[in-house]
């Protein structure tokens, strides 16, 4: 291993660590401005961070330990998930042949210790919350995989480093409809796992159509903290994903990729921003059917393939 | 041939392990202690027996002869026998020592014996079958299983629904065996056609399986074998088989014995010299079935041990697409298919053997400790007893294929076998195409049920009065459950050394005559995903043990209860039921799974208190074959009166047919 992919590995932590927060500040920047007013700071998600780590726990005499692992699980294997997407063309720090598996995979163990520290509160709100959560999640796989089906066979690699890497520049010129069909599929995915509008809303203050953040109602401080820190990893990473398959980073100065890569991450969230600012939320009875479209639209992608 | 020897051993011991207790009174011990010891002595045995036989190199055959026409009694370990007596020597042997608490003779002086004996039975059987090599010693072998896990099920005959279930058991496995009877008969017919001779021995299969008889013989055994293994379709009997016998019987049950179908396809799959493409289709058809339906169907159980029974219909299903996977390779001329699709449907018997095992004797403590198998009327268990829902959490995140323990190896295996085929320019694409992305959808359904189950019966408070008092079980029945969640980590972890042995046993699948296949490690990342996981596992432990601290620092011990969003009186009975949290993903399958519903009538404007009830029913068993046999029985009424339970007029009918047959030669 050479200095220079040293390097680009320690940048790629430190993206992983450190950018996060800052979607989120932009996506709510982008929202106060079409709502005309003038938001907090773009700054202002890594200043609730530090503020909620300064705070005490309070714990409901209900809770195991299962209320605090949630949290730190979540953020966990967000971050391992991370480690495997590759950044700005750039290769992932660990890639292996299956390593989609594991990415999707250690997502799950997430999903089920989140989901879990909230059954562990006992509250009503925080189990209807749970149960959306698996229950969209359910859904939103298949559009996953299939979508990974469309990478690996059209680049004929099983390593996300390769499939949405290197690869990916060459596949456009030769599958590109079944890319687009993919492009299309997992920005639903990605809304939708990550809590945002026209699925979820984060800002919304009725417990009873939360999906989200009706899991983490009862969690306060540093658990909090972490929680949230971990919910903006996964759009970060989500994000990431969608970046490496329609700006596919090879050919170009490799250290420009990532000036390029963070450009293109904060201007991601601005879409969010603009997703979220000019649409209704849907019932949640509709949300299951925009999924399954979303699964359909990535195996049309697959069928494209087959010749 | 020291393992061949082993085995016979280990069968003979467990054959007998339970007949000593015969001869004592029912009242007392009636020798428990020396039942437990002799099935430990024999599964360490079969144990050794299958290590020397994996990692020790040569096996040789055990033969004498035979009387019985067609029959020889040759017996031998191969690496594909081995992988699953060490198997049966692990659970029937942790599970011997779990009923030593879970179900002493002096709780059950009415059935306590008659379950020792057979279960005893039952481990020789299993044992007896996967190292036969001729066709009549495995039916022998096979109907000894079948025939006490008849009585196992129905231990509690003295409850209607157990005698229910017990009857239904023997119905299917009748069927099974019937097939199997036409299949064995089919392999001689065709076997001597070619030339082979009429002789059952496992060496004059591969003739008859490549004869134009091949493809019936093939349907018999996906017949026959996918009965016991409970694959959809045929899973009608598992169910409630495995909800209602004794705990530990269910986790021989779940974890070996419906794998003995699995053996049985497998055997047969690796004596075809070149099957055709369409048992492959077929395999990965009936995975895809048995995955998808079996844990929509669990999302809908209110039974703990129903549900579970239902996820091993699931995992049936993964196995089977991974065997699929694996024909498909061997009919296209594809081994890093044949590898990569063995490896991962026989590493997925293993593991479910290993954390379904530890489910069933988890789901056993509780029901030992609260005294019903209702998800929804438990809840909090997870303070009353930590060490049995820490367990039972381990399992269900093994379970779920999730990092760092077990199913994730297996599911790799056969997602990467899936892609591979996906990813190839013949017709296979479409097995892979469709096999991968119904595997992501089990999988994550298997999180929503099994965060469901965790959830509703460890997590929240106590929904009723049942698990006020529950406590974790005594050692006899935590240590067996300790060492299966120790084997789930140890795969997860040590799937370097696991592959190993995967490749000694894929060798034998394809047989001495082929070229050697890659290596599973050379296609398969088994170092990365264990090193991967085990970072995993270190940052969540680092990352709970800081908040954990920091909670421990600043909060004041806790004084209330959840805040409920302000609600002044809340009652355990508000919290999120596991039917309620299964209701959606119900109702998006309801036009196959039928759910009822039976809704309160709510009238005027303060109504009275009314109650709600739903369950989701075999939509197979209710409304396919209780149908279609009560149709059968309308039609076929008129052949009544030969069936009147006169055993001479039997026997004369017998004598009969035999007299037509010898004539008809």
């Amino acid at each position: 291993m050479t200095v220079i992919a040293v390097a680009h590995a320690v940048i790629h932590l430190l993206l992983v660590l450190a950018l996060p927060p800052l979607m989120i500040g932009v996506v709510n920047k982008t929202k106060a401005f079409f709502a005309g007013r003038a938001g907090p700071p773009l700054l202002q998600p890594y200043h609730d961070l530090a503020k909620l780590l300064g705070k005490g726990v309070v714990l409901s005499k209900t809770t195991s330990w299962i209320f605090l692992a949630g949290p730190a699980v979540g953020l966990a294997t967000t971050f391992c998930a991370a480690l495997l997407v590759p950044l700005g063309g750039h290769a992932a720090p660990v890639r292996f042949d299956g390593d989609f598996v594991l990415f999707a995979y250690a997502l799950g163990l997430g999903r089920f210790f989140t989901v879990a520290a909230a059954l562990d509160t006992g509250s009503a709100f925080e189990g209807m919350g749970g149960a959306r959560e698996a229950t969209f999640a359910c859904l939103a796989e298949p559009a996953v995989f299939f979508g990974m089906l469309v990478l690996a066979r059209s680049s004929g690699s099983y390593s996300l480093s390769v499939m949405m890497g290197q690869a990916v520049t060459a596949m456009w010129s030769t599958s590109s409809a079944a890319l687009a069909a993919v492009l299309v599929s997992w920005f639903v995915v990605l809304l939708a796992e990550n809590s945002r509008i026209p699925f979820d809303d984060p800002n919304t203050h009725l417990e009873l159509t939360m999906i989200h953040e009706v899991m983490v109602l009862d969690h306060g401080g540093p658990p909090l903290a972490v929680i949230l820190y971990g919910a903006a990893m996964k759009l970060f990473v989500f994000g990431a994903v969608l970046i490496a398959v329609a700006l596919p980073g090879a050919g170009r100065d490799p250290w420009l990729a990532w000036a390029v890569f963070v450009g293109a991450t904060l201007l991601l969230s601005v879409v969010v921003g603009v997703v979220e600012s000019v649409m209704a939320r849907l019932r949640l009875p509709q949300v299951a059917n925009i999924l399954i479209a979303a699964g359909l639209i990535s195996a049309f992608g697959a069928v494209l393939l087959v010749r | 041939m020291v393992s061949e020897w082993l085995v016979v051993t280990a069968v003979v011991i467990s054959a007998l392990s339970g007949v000593p207790g015969l001869l004592s009174p029912r009242q007392g011990p009636a020798r428990e202690r020396l039942f437990t010891g002799a099935m430990t002595v024999a599964a360490v045995c079969a144990a050794v027996a299958a290590l020397v036989a994996l990692f020790g190199g040569t096996s040789q055959e055990l033969s004498a002869p035979w009387p019985v026409p067609g029959g020889q009694l040759a017996i031998r370990v191969d690496a594909i026998s081995a992988m699953f007596v060490l198997q049966i020597a692990l659970l029937a042997g942790l599970g011997a020592w779990y009923g030593l608490a879970y179900w002493p003779q002096r709780d059950h002086p009415r059935d306590g014996r008659k379950l020792r004996v057979f279960y005893g039975a039952v481990t020789a059987g299993m044992l007896l079958l996967v190292v036969a090599r001729n066709g009549i010693l495995f039916l022998a072998g096979w109907e000894v299983m079948a025939a006490s896990a008849f009585v196992l099920v129905s231990t509690e005959d003295h409850l209607p629904a157990v005698r229910d279930t017990g009857y239904l058991y023997i119905l299917s496995t009748r069927a099974g065996t019937l097939c199997l009877f036409a299949m064995f008969a089919l392999l001689g017919a065709a076997g001597s056609s070619a030339g082979a001779g009429a002789d059952l021995h496992m060496d004059r299969w591969p003739a008859a399986l490549s004869s134009p008889l091949g493809d019936a013989i093939f349907v018999l055994g996906l017949c026959g074998f996918g009965l016991k293994a409970g694959a959809m379709p045929l899973h009608v009997w598992l169910p409630s088989a495995h909800a209602n016998a004794p705990s530990h019987v269910s986790a021989v049950m779940s974890g070996v014995l419906i794998k003995t179908g699995i053996y049985g396809l497998v055997r047969l799959t690796s004596l075809a010299p070149s099957p055709p493409a369409w048992w492959g289709y077929a395999l990965v058809a009936v995975g895809i079935l048995s995955g998808v339906l079996g844990v929509w169907f669990a999302i809908g159980q209110h039974d703990l041990k129903r549900l579970l029974a239902y996820h091993s219909v699931e995992n049936i299903g993964i196995i089977f697409l991974g065997l699929g996977v694996a024909v498909l390779g061997r009919s296209l001329g594809r081994s890093d298919l044949v590898v990569l699709g063995l490896a991962g449907s026989l590493l997925h018997v293993w593991n479910h053997g290993l954390f379904k095992g530890l489910l069933f004797l988890a789901a056993g403590a509780v029901v030992h400790a609260t005294g019903t198998r209702q998800i929804d009327r438990l809840g909090g268990l997870s303070r009353r007893m930590p060490r049995t829902s820490l367990l039972f959490l381990v399992g269900a995140v093994a379970i779920c294929g999730l990092p760092p323990l077990n199913g994730l190896v297996s599911e790799l295996f056969v997602y990467l076998g899936l892609f591979r085929a996906a990813t190839s320019h013949d017709g296979m694409w479409l097995a892979g195409a469709l096999g991968a992305p119904a595997l992501a959808l089990v999988g994550a359904l298997a999180v929503a049920c099994f965060v469901k189950v965790f959830g509703a019966v460890f997590l929240g408070e106590p929904r009723s009065a049942d698990g006020a008092n529950a406590h974790d079980p005594e050692r006899p029945m935590l240590v067996p459950m300790a060492i299966l969640a120790a084997g789930c980590a140890f795969v997860g972890l040590g799937a370097p050394v696991v592959s190993m042995a995967l490749d000694v046993v894929v060798a034998a699948w394809i047989g001495p005559g082929a070229r050697s296949a890659p290596a599973l490690s050379s296609m398969a990342p088994v170092v990365w995903i264990s090193a991967t996981s085990a970072g995993l596992l270190v940052v969540i432990v680092l990352l709970t043990w800081w908040l954990v601290r920091r909670a421990r620092s600043t909060a004041a011990e806790p004084a209330v209860g959840t805040w409920d969003c302000g609600y002044a009186a809340p009652s355990a009975r508000m919290q999120y039921t596991s039917s309620s949290f299964a209701e959606r993903l119900i109702a998006l399958l309801a036009f196959v799974l039928r759910p009822s519903v039976h809704p309160p009538k709510l009238e005027g404007l303060f109504p009275e208190s009314g109650s709600f009830h739903s369950h989701v029913p075999d939509t197979v068993l209710d409304r396919v074959l209780v149908p279609s046999f009560r149709l059968a029985a309308r039609l076929l009424g008129r052949l009544r009166p030969i069936q009147h339970g006169k055993l001479h007029l039997y026997l004369l009918y017998i004598f009969g047919t035999l007299i037509v047959l010898l004539l008809w030669r």
